[in-house]
């Protein structure tokens, strides 16, 4: 028996009023690999992540994680079924998200920030849930800030708990959304260096992302969006080698910086 | 006509008690204020949508008319609908109204000021709707809200001013009677003056002291 893979996304459509955003995506993600998920500005990629965070609900299509149905089963004559809330609260369990604003609560320090689910959610008492966010801030390298509010931390810095936060809580899956986009570029490295040492350890991750040379040298697989529609998928050096598909050219020197694409 | 001082300070008893009447009507009418504005605001935002309309209408229609008209309604038009209140509870009533009016526009602006990304990130780790209101949106709330909050408090003391027209015994009341009985109007209303004022200055200071406690958990830039 074949394992199931840790995100299997069918036929997937999403529309926001009458404007459809993602037509009909497949996607499967391996566990324990990176998933690359790159395109253009508008091309659906964020709501590709936030469906599968279960932020926003598909209209058409389902999703699995670990082989469970994420929100809806298909019934016997292929209409959608609402799964009950705790249900979906179990299956999502499974799954970590990162946003390209970090999104800290401003109310906490970095350590209330990671311990928060543990003690709200988990029913942790206080005391072990901060020495299990103070572990995990030391994974990031951020033990020494764990006192510090969001608004006394550098972007890099919030990220990194940001990153510390979706991690306490043990998820085997975790969704990365333009992770470093917001930063300058002296910090990004600090984040995806933190990233590249998650992939080695195993995690399954989805990440969208600009940074080609990340998905070049990280992702084990890339899938491009465009328009709603993945155009290309497959391993960096299929997607970016040459010859290369024209969208995806067309990507590259649009999107791109020309250092960046001769990189490659 | 002199400022007499010693007619004041022979009087300071009856205007200290009517004080406390001013300052217990202020405190209990913005707290009730508060509390109901907060529960309307909820109401609207995560109510059916019919509810947000019913609500729409009775708050606009406080905050579109003057408080003086309203307090006057409730006390004088209250006994036709079979609503007879003391000058006091008319009063209270009729300040924690106007003040659930416009407070609940400002929880609503603080509910409209949150990032959606901060709610949904307690999402994503599992906090449900109850714990995302209790542990994120009312304590991130409070300190965007604090200084309007403290502008509208200071606001509600000065309406306590208007309720001298239905009689009850605050401190405006108190020191009108005591200048139409010793014709000393203006040795009264300057104290009148201070005294709102320091209210005022107090109100203000202790919001000061609170916005710099919380200066730290200010909106982190990104
Ligand atoms: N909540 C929403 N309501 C209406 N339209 C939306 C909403 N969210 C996204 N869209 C639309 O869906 C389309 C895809 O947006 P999405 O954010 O998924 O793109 P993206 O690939 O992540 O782009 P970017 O690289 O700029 O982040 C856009 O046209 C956008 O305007
Ligand atoms: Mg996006």
């Amino acid at each position: 028996m074949t394992e199931k893979p840790a995100i299997k996304v069918e036929k997937l459509v999403k529309r926001f009023g009458a404007n459809t955003v993602l037509s009909g995506i497949d996607l499967v993600v391996p566990r324990g690999q990176v998933t690359c998920l790159i395109g253009p500005s508008g091309s659906g990629k964020s709501t590709l992540l936030r469906c599968i965070a279960f932020l926003e609900e598909a209209n058409e299509g389902l999703i699995e994680i670990n082989g469970e149905p994420l929100g809806f089963t298909s019934g016997e004559y292929g209409e959608r079924n609402r799964l009950p809330a705790a249900q979906i609260q179990k299956v999502r369990s499974h799954i970590g998200m990162v946003f390209q604003q970090f999104n800290l609560w401003p109310h906490m320090t970095a350590l209330g920030n990671v311990a928060e689910a543990l003690v709200t959610v988990r029913g942790m008492p206080r005391k072990a849930a901060e020495e299990r966010a103070m572990a995990q801030l030391s994974n990031v390298g951020l033990s020494a800030r764990a006192g510090h509010y969001p608004s006394e931390l550098s972007g890099g810095q919030q990220q990194r708990v940001a990153i510390a936060r979706a991690l306490a809580l043990d998820p085997d899956i975790m969704l990365f959304d333009e992770p470093t986009s917001s930063l300058d570029p002296e910090l990004t490295g600090e984040v995806l260096n933190v990233m590249r040492e998650l992939a080695q350890s195993g995690m399954t991750m989805l990440v969208v992302t600009h940074e080609i040379g990340f998905a070049a040298s990280v992702g084990s697989k890339i899938v491009f969006l465009d328009h709603g529609e993945k155009i290309v998928e497959g391993r960096p050096d299929e997607v970016f080698g040459k010859p290369r598909h024209e969208r995806i050219d067309q990507f590259l020197d649009t999107y791109l910086d020309r250092g960046a694409a001769t990189l490659l | 006509m002199t400022f007499d001082l010693d007619l004041i300070i022979s009087f300071l008893p009856d205007i200290l008690r009517a004080l406390g009447v001013t300052i217990l009507l202020w405190i209990v009418g913005s707290a009730l204020g508060i509390l109901v504005g907060f529960v309307i605001a909820v109401l609207r935002r995560y109510g059916p949508r019919g509810l947000d309309l019913a609500l729409l209408a009775p708050v606009e229609l406080i905050r579109g008319t003057p408080f003086l008209v309203q307090i006057f309604l409730l006390y004088y038009g209250g006994p036709f609908i079979g609503l007879s209140l003391d000058s006091v509870t008319a009063g209270l009533v009729g300040l924690t109204i106007y003040g659930a009016a416009y407070y609940s526009e400002l929880w609503r602006s603080g509910f409209n000021a949150i990032p959606r990304g901060h709610i949904e990130a307690a999402q994503c780790v599992g906090l449900n709707r109850r714990q995302t209101l209790k542990r994120i949106i009312l304590p991130e709330m409070t300190m965007l809200l604090l200084p309007s909050m403290v502008n509208m408090t200071i606001l509600m003391l000065k309406e306590t001013a208007i309720l001298s027209i239905i009689s009850v015994p605050e401190l405006t009341l108190a020191v009108s009677a005591l200048g139409t009985k010793y014709y000393a109007f203006v040795e009264g209303f300057a104290i009148l003056a201070l005294v709102y004022w320091a209210l005022v200055e107090a109100c203000s200071a202790m919001g000061r002291y609170a916005e710099r406690r919380l200066s730290k958990y200010r909106f982190a830039a990104t």
